[in-house]
């Protein structure tokens, strides 16, 4: 890593190390920003999610905090009106494709779009928008965990770790527009691909859409982490 | 040494070629338009027939191919330079016209002007060009000599000058170059008018061994085909465009990305690129000179949202074809993580011009900021259809009025839709504003990349509205939020609207997140997605207002908001024209012997309508759609 910079998130004094991506520097600083594809390890961030909006001085309009690398001197904001606007409406988008069911949901309580909604003072329902309609298939194939896709919010943690991680490659991005989603290869069910059953992708899963069932928790996993 | 090696080369390359073309002139030559326009209207039946009547004739005539002079209006065109005679152009040619021509021109000297469109060269007996109402507004750098030149035959290209700028690149420094695309403020002309001169000077100041070139011609708005006319009619001029860029930044290997539903151009290039290859202009030591550079033809799968650099650098990698964040940017981080330099079609066809012609004399065209020309797609209820290269600063009026002559069947022009589904529909009152990026930008549309659809009062803005986002819809990635689920959500108020049940309040969500999805996407696919409804909202509010507020379409479009109705007074009982025409026997007789229609049955086809007769025109259209009482 770079040098060591100073920057101010919020009006606090940062120390940092030059180049690193701004959301984890926040959030190593208890700085929360709103956040779901986000990985760490990724060089290439995928940026997708737009929820990590933030105001950087000079800069014209707000940018994503998992793209944008600290520097010298760097003043941010991770609250301004038109922030708050773009984080509200990406959050309803959100939902808007999200089956909005969590008292019967498996992450209940640990979810992340909950937590956003917390943080944000966001309702956890639609105030402006249509819920989209989409047919899904539950793929229960694997016993130890099910993916739900109407519970998908296209992340990509779970590729990420399958591909790069524990380099298994069972799943992947396919399709494009709203038919985006997660799958296998040819849309075969997990226990057909080369899924391992590590259970990986069940933890990084932000949502609901991968659990764990609970007969068949992995000894020592933490669920709900 | 090497230098005068090249120069050497070059002339004697450039001298057989000439020899070549004017051994052509010396008998009778014809030329038909045979870019994607010209076959499509039915150019090749035309030189089949030439072909034939001439052997059948015995005449001594040459037969060649050439692309597009931009008069699409008038495909299938040929031009026959005969000796003794001005080189006259025909327009709205057929098969019976082709053998009338052989007939009476070739064999007995009657060119039969009252067919011919235009003159080539300037006569006393035939109007040219330049007496055409648009010559005053055009001025074509990468369009001259389009429609003219066998886009096939190197030695065309080459009789013209061609690869001249090569030569003169090889004798200048990279740094030279550079500074020359700097001070034409030559802008890339893919949409988003990127200074070429800034991108090409980070691509060189980047260190790797490897850099690449990519020419972008993923051309994919609805109605635009700007850059594939240009390349499938002469696209020598781009390739020498991306040899000086090569020669300038750096590089040693390039791509041409052509989507793959243009064949012709598919072709036209790769037979370009070998017969490039064959004369030493492509390959290792060009002109025998220590400065290498291949090329290759990538063929895209016609994915919209691979006209966006980094999606299209992603298909080429073989994976998805989605866009990434930046920075990094593809100057300094782009093809296999090498800096690369990619440009549009255009663009590079630019660069030829400059570096033949000097900066200085491009930056005393068009505009301080957007020097140069802009080549649009002048399509829709326009008379004059067709590929036009003006000035930038020309106005909106003067392409729609002069240019193209203006709206047809005397109906009143409303908008123009400028930039393809990314851009914006411009009402009447912007007509003035001279074109360029900005001013484009500043009224809400964008230039893209060229595309220019004209609409009339038939059009209702909201349903324009609608098609282009049900496009950027459908072509949306998928990838980012505010792209994959704004545009759907947008695009289903906007077909409740079109359909009757929008709301007041529908129309402020439609605003707010037309906006956040323009500030908020990842790429300019959904950046950009959002301009056709934040335009028409702006300068059309009342149109969307009469559909929510009266159930009411303006233009009697929406097919939810109308019925068609058959005026009993101007009906007559001696008719039943429009009976037979109605596919779902909607249409019946009434007693008094009058043509009504069944609103239960009726499918809203329009064919009663366009059968009636137009000294009844009974047929009417009524919004809202309330039966008038008898």
């Amino acid at each position: 890593m770079g040098k060591k910079i100073t920057l101010t998130i919020d009006d606090r004094q940062i120390t940092a190390s030059a180049g690193e991506k701004l959301l984890w520097v926040a959030l190593e600083n208890e700085i929360y920003i709103p956040h779901l594809c986000a990985i760490k390890e990724e060089t290439r961030p995928a940026a997708s999610c737009r929820l990590c909006f933030v105001e950087v001085e000079g800069l014209s309009r707000p940018v994503t905090a998992c793209t944008q690398a600290v520097y010298e001197g760097m003043v941010v904001k991770t609250r301004s009106p038109r922030v708050d606007r773009l984080v509200k409406t990406a959050f309803e988008l959100l939902l808007s494709d999200h089956r909005l069911e969590c008292n019967k949901c498996p992450k209940n309580r640990a979810c992340e779009l909950q937590k956003i909604a917390k943080e944000r003072k966001l309702k956890l329902r639609l105030t402006r928008l249509q819920p989209l309609e989409k047919e899904v298939t539950v793929d229960d194939s694997m016993g130890s965990f099910i993916f739900d896709p109407s519970l998908c919010v296209l992340c990509g943690r779970c590729v990420w770790v399958d591909q790069q991680e524990v380099k298994v490659g069972a799943i992947g991005f396919s399709r494009r527009g709203l038919q985006r989603k997660v799958t296998t290869i040819g849309d075969i069910p997990l226990a057909e691909s080369p899924c391992t059953g590590c259970g990986r992708c069940v933890e990084v899963c932000p949502v609901g859409a991968l659990s764990f069932t609970n007969q068949a928790k992995p000894e020592g996993v933490a669920v709900n982490s | 040494m090497k230098i005068a090696t090249a120069a050497e080369h070059y002339a004697g390359m450039k001298a057989k070629a000439e020899q070549k073309i004017n051994s052509l002139q010396e008998k009778t030559l014809i030329r038909v338009g045979a870019a994607t326009c010209g076959l499509a209207a039915g150019a090749q039946k035309v030189k089949d027939t030439f072909v034939e009547e001439i052997k059948h004739k015995g005449l001594d005539a040459e037969i060649i191919e050439v692309g597009c002079m931009g008069h699409c209006y008038a495909e299938p065109m040929a031009i026959i330079s005969k000796p003794g005679f001005p080189a006259l152009c025909y327009g709205h040619m057929d098969e019976g016209l082709a053998k009338l021509l052989v007939e009476e021109f070739l064999g007995n000297d009657d060119p039969c002007y009252e067919y011919a469109l235009v003159a080539l060269e300037p006569n006393d007996i035939f109007p040219t060009f330049s007496d055409f109402p648009r010559d005053a507004y055009e001025k074509k750098i990468i369009l001259e000599h389009c429609g003219f030149i066998d886009p096939e035959d190197i030695d065309h290209y080459l009789a013209r000058e061609g690869y001249a700028s090569l030569v003169k690149t090889l004798q200048m420094k990279p740094e030279e170059i550079i500074s020359a695309m700097v001070d034409s403020g030559l802008r890339g002309r893919g949409g988003a008018g990127f200074p070429v001169g800034k991108k090409w000077t980070i691509c060189r100041n980047t260190p790797s061994e490897i850099k690449y070139i990519i020419c972008n011609a993923d051309e994919g708005d609805p109605g635009a085909f700007m850059d594939r006319s240009v390349l499938e009619s002469n696209p020598h001029q781009v390739i020498e465009g991306m040899l000086i860029c090569a020669y300038a930044v750096g590089a040693t290997k390039g791509y041409i990305y052509v989507r793959n539903e243009y064949p012709l151009a598919v072709q036209r290039v790769k037979t370009a690129i070998e017969q490039a290859r064959k004369k030493g202009l492509l390959g290792s030591a060009i002109l025998d000179s220590t400065f290498s550079f291949d090329l290759e033809v990538f063929e895209g799968s016609g994915a919209f949202v691979c006209g966006e650099e980094s999606a299209l650098i992603n298909s080429m990698e073989g994976k998805m074809g989605v866009p990434q964040a930046r920075p990094p940017y593809m100057a300094v981080s782009g093809f296999w993580g090498r800096p690369t330099v990619l440009n549009n079609v255009k663009t590079f066809a630019y660069v030829t011009a400059i570096i033949k012609k000097g900066a200085g004399w491009f930056r005393e065209i068009g505009t301080e900021a957007t020097p140069g020309t802009a080549v649009f797609t002048l399509v829709g209820k326009v008379a004059n259809t067709g590929l036009v290269e003006v000035p930038m600063g020309t106005t909106l009026r003067q392409l729609v009025f002069d240019i193209g002559e203006g709206i047809p069947n005397d109906k009143e022009f409303k908008a123009v839709q400028i930039g393809g589904p990314s851009g914006g529909c411009l009402p009447e009152e912007t007509l003035d504003i001279p074109i360029d990026f900005d001013s484009l930008e500043k009224a809400g549309a964008i230039m893209g990349s060229g595309g220019l659809v004209v609409l009339d009062e038939d059009d209702c803005m909201v349903a324009i509205a609608r098609y282009f986002l049900e496009f950027t819809q459908q072509e949306s990635c998928g990838k980012c939020t505010f792209c994959r689920l704004g545009t759907k959500h947008m695009l289903d108020i906007l077909t409740r609207i079109t359909q009757g049940k929008g709301s007041l309040a529908d129309l402020d969500i439609l605003q707010e997140l037309a906006e956040d999805i323009k500030m908020g996407s990842l790429c300019n696919l959904g950046k950009t997605a959002p301009n056709p409804i934040l335009t028409t909202l702006r300068y059309f509010r009342d149109e969307y207002e009469a559909h929510i507020l009266e159930g009411r379409c303006p233009a009697r479009m929406c097919k939810d908001l109308i019925l068609y109705y058959i005026v009993p007074e101007k009906c007559t009982k001696l008719c039943n024209v429009c009976v037979g025409s109605c596919p779902v026997e909607a249409i019946y007789t009434r007693e008094d012997g009058l043509k009504a229609i069944d609103q239960e049955k009726c499918v809203k086809c329009d064919n009663c309508l366009k059968t009636c007769p137009p000294e009844h025109n009974a047929v009417i259209k009524l919004s809202p759609p309330v039966l008038p009482e008898e």
